[in-house]
């Protein structure tokens, strides 16, 4: 038993450090400069220049995007990130509220119309969706960012598993006391579902926090751009220039992952809870 | 549904307003238009269109860079799939077997999933880089004269590498939470009987893992058509050349910056059918499971 027990640990340390170490690498480039990366590599033990790189990368325009400061592109990360997992929570509660707990005609024609959303990814359709977003006057805006991707159904799906195993004796007893489905909803069913409400909300925040193919199409003014956005641009202009600022470029992708993942492992029984939960 | 349920003449109506009107605007009205987009030769210049049947989709199987691209997807799909799902599964493995520290690994295992992927691609692309990356030293100490970017193995090799890095999260969470479902007396039992433990594990224990592994390998296909599209484009510079591409890709490259609306409709409406396909395997899945259970 003790052996096999080593051999567990030997696989797990070198699997966690396969996942860990890219990201240290990351970390640590970021806190040397530009010249001796140049000159050695990315690092992975700390330099001396962590305060100044991420003081420039964040209050500087210039440098990667030229026009806009990283505090910026941070702003918008979070607008996108807030905005979609509020968005998409709010709307996808009131829509499964209705679709389990009403009768009414069309009900059944509207569930299928909202479910088919989960056929097709915004991938496939990605063309029409922003020549419609654009022809809407919607190109660079938040709304125009954030609402085209709260169209899938994911959010709807989850509540509406999750309202099927609230028990029917609830609303039996609401109607009695002669509570309405508003009262219903708002007194019993949203308090019933918090749990439920921060899960989603932690994965609707990473998913919208990393979106980059939307953002890449429909963005094009540097002022709304968010930080995985612009990646792609850190990574030109690092090519083009005499010395690469490698650890700008590392810096502003550690903060590009910091939020999403101190969510993650903050939350992490939540999160995986409603991840898997969710799928059943 | 329910038994019990609220009959009002207009609430439901009004609850589902904001979702309706979001799907019809932003998925029912692009999906239709790709559809239509895809029988009709755009005009460039924006003169109007001419409607040319199946033309757009004969046009696009029959170009030897469709079929190129495709294949590439193929296998990519296929090592992306395999590669994470199997890591996965032996690190969730062992990770439902350790006592000592089981949730320090299992925090370990999964924050990456919260790590975007042209995220991880811009680490990736650092990593492998000719002057400054780590891991195109390693290739060269052991005989490798990686060149990413330029070689078309080598820049798979990379893509396949960042996009299996950032799937085995998600895999592990998957497979270890099913692992603990399996029931303890079920494997006392096969304790018991078979001393073996590997044996054990692929006679009893993978059996009843297999519809987490089903769901996830539909996941992971799906995860390799379309979520990589990050990944390459950073792993690319935004300069395809003459490099590996997937089928996705190839629509926004042809769409965008070829201007071919009716051929990147055409490949858009092909790829829908895949994943119509790919999801209504999916949706059987789940039913049968509920059934059963």
């Amino acid at each position: 038993m003790k052996r096999s027990q080593f051999w567990d640990h030997v696989v797990l340390v070198l699997g966690a450090l396969f996942m860990l170490v890219p990201v240290v690498y990351a970390l640590m480039t970021s806190s040397h400069d530009a010249v001796s990366i140049y000159k050695d590599g990315l690092q992975l033990s700390p330099g001396g220049h962590f305060v100044d790189t991420y003081k420039q990368v964040l209050t500087e325009a210039g440098g990667f995007t030229k026009s806009v400061t990283g505090l910026t592109m941070l702003w918008n990360s979070l607008v996108l990130g807030l905005g979609f997992a509020f968005g998409k929570i709010i709307i996808s509660m009131l829509a499964a509220y209705a679709i389990v707990y009403f009768r009414f005609p069309l009900g059944t024609f509207f569930f299928w119309i909202i479910f088919s959303t989960l056929l097709l990814p915004l991938e496939v359709r990605i063309l029409p969706s922003y020549e419609i977003v654009q022809g809407l006057g919607m190109a660079n805006t938040y709304s125009g960012l954030i609402i085209p991707l709260i169209a899938s159904a994911t959010g709807t799906f989850y509540f509406r598993q999750f309202f099927k195993s609230v028990p029917d004796e609830l609303v039996e007893a609401a109607r009695i006391d002669g509570a309405g489905p508003l009262k219903f909803f708002i007194d019993i069913l949203v308090p019933l579902s918090k749990t439920m409400i921060a899960a989603i909300f932690i994965i609707m925040f990473v998913f919208g926090w990393n979106q980059y193919l939307w953002p890449t199409l429909i963005t094009t003014d540097e002022s709304l751009f968010t930080l995985v956005r612009g990646m792609k641009q850190i990574l030109q202009v690092w090519i083009g220039a005499q010395i690469p600022d490698t650890n700008q470029a590392m810096a502003l992708a550690v903060l590009a992952m910091l939020p999403p993942v101190l969510i993650v492992v903050i939350f992490q029984s939540w999160f995986v809870k409603g991840l898997v939960e969710s799928e059943k | 549904m329910k038994r019990v349920q609220f009959s009002h003449p207009l609430m439901p109506y009004m609850l589902l307003l904001p979702q309706l009107a979001i799907v019809g605007v932003f998925f029912l009205w692009p999906a239709a238009e790709a559809i239509r987009a895809s029988f009709y030769l755009e005009d460039p210049f924006g003169f109007g269109s001419t409607f040319v049947g199946l033309d757009n989709f004969k046009d696009v199987v029959s170009a030897s860079e469709y079929s190129r691209t495709a294949w590439f997807t193929l296998i990519f799909s296929a090592a992306v799939t395999f590669f994470s799902l199997s890591i996965a599964l032996l690190l969730a493995v062992k990770a439902d077997n350790v006592i000592k520290g089981a949730s320090t690994y299992r925090t370990l295992l999964m924050w990456v999933y919260a790590i975007a992927p042209p995220v991880a691609g811009l680490v990736g692309v650092m990593l492998f880089d000719q002057h400054i990356g780590p891991l195109n030293d390693l290739a060269h100490a052991l005989g490798w004269n990686m060149q990413i970017g330029v070689n078309y193995f080598d820049t798979a090799f990379a893509m396949t590498v960042i996009a299996v890095w950032k799937q085995i999260p998600i895999n592990f969470i998957f497979f270890l939470s099913g692992l603990q479902s399996v029931p303890k007396s079920v494997q006392e039992a096969a304790a018991v009987d078979c001393r073996s433990s590997s044996r054990r594990f692929w006679t009893v224990t993978f059996p009843l893992l297999a519809p987490t592994s089903f769901f996830l390998l539909i996941i992971n296909i799906t995860y390799a058509l379309f979520d990589t599209f990050g990944i390459i484009d950073l792993v690319l510079k935004g300069e395809p050349g003459n490099n590996p591409v997937t089928l996705v890709y190839k629509v926004f490259l042809d769409g965008f910056r070829g201007n071919d609306l009716g051929g990147s409709s055409a490949q858009s409406v092909i790829l829908m059918i895949l994943v119509f396909a790919l999801t209504v395997v999916q949706f059987r899945m789940i039913e049968r499971r509920v059934h059963y259970s």
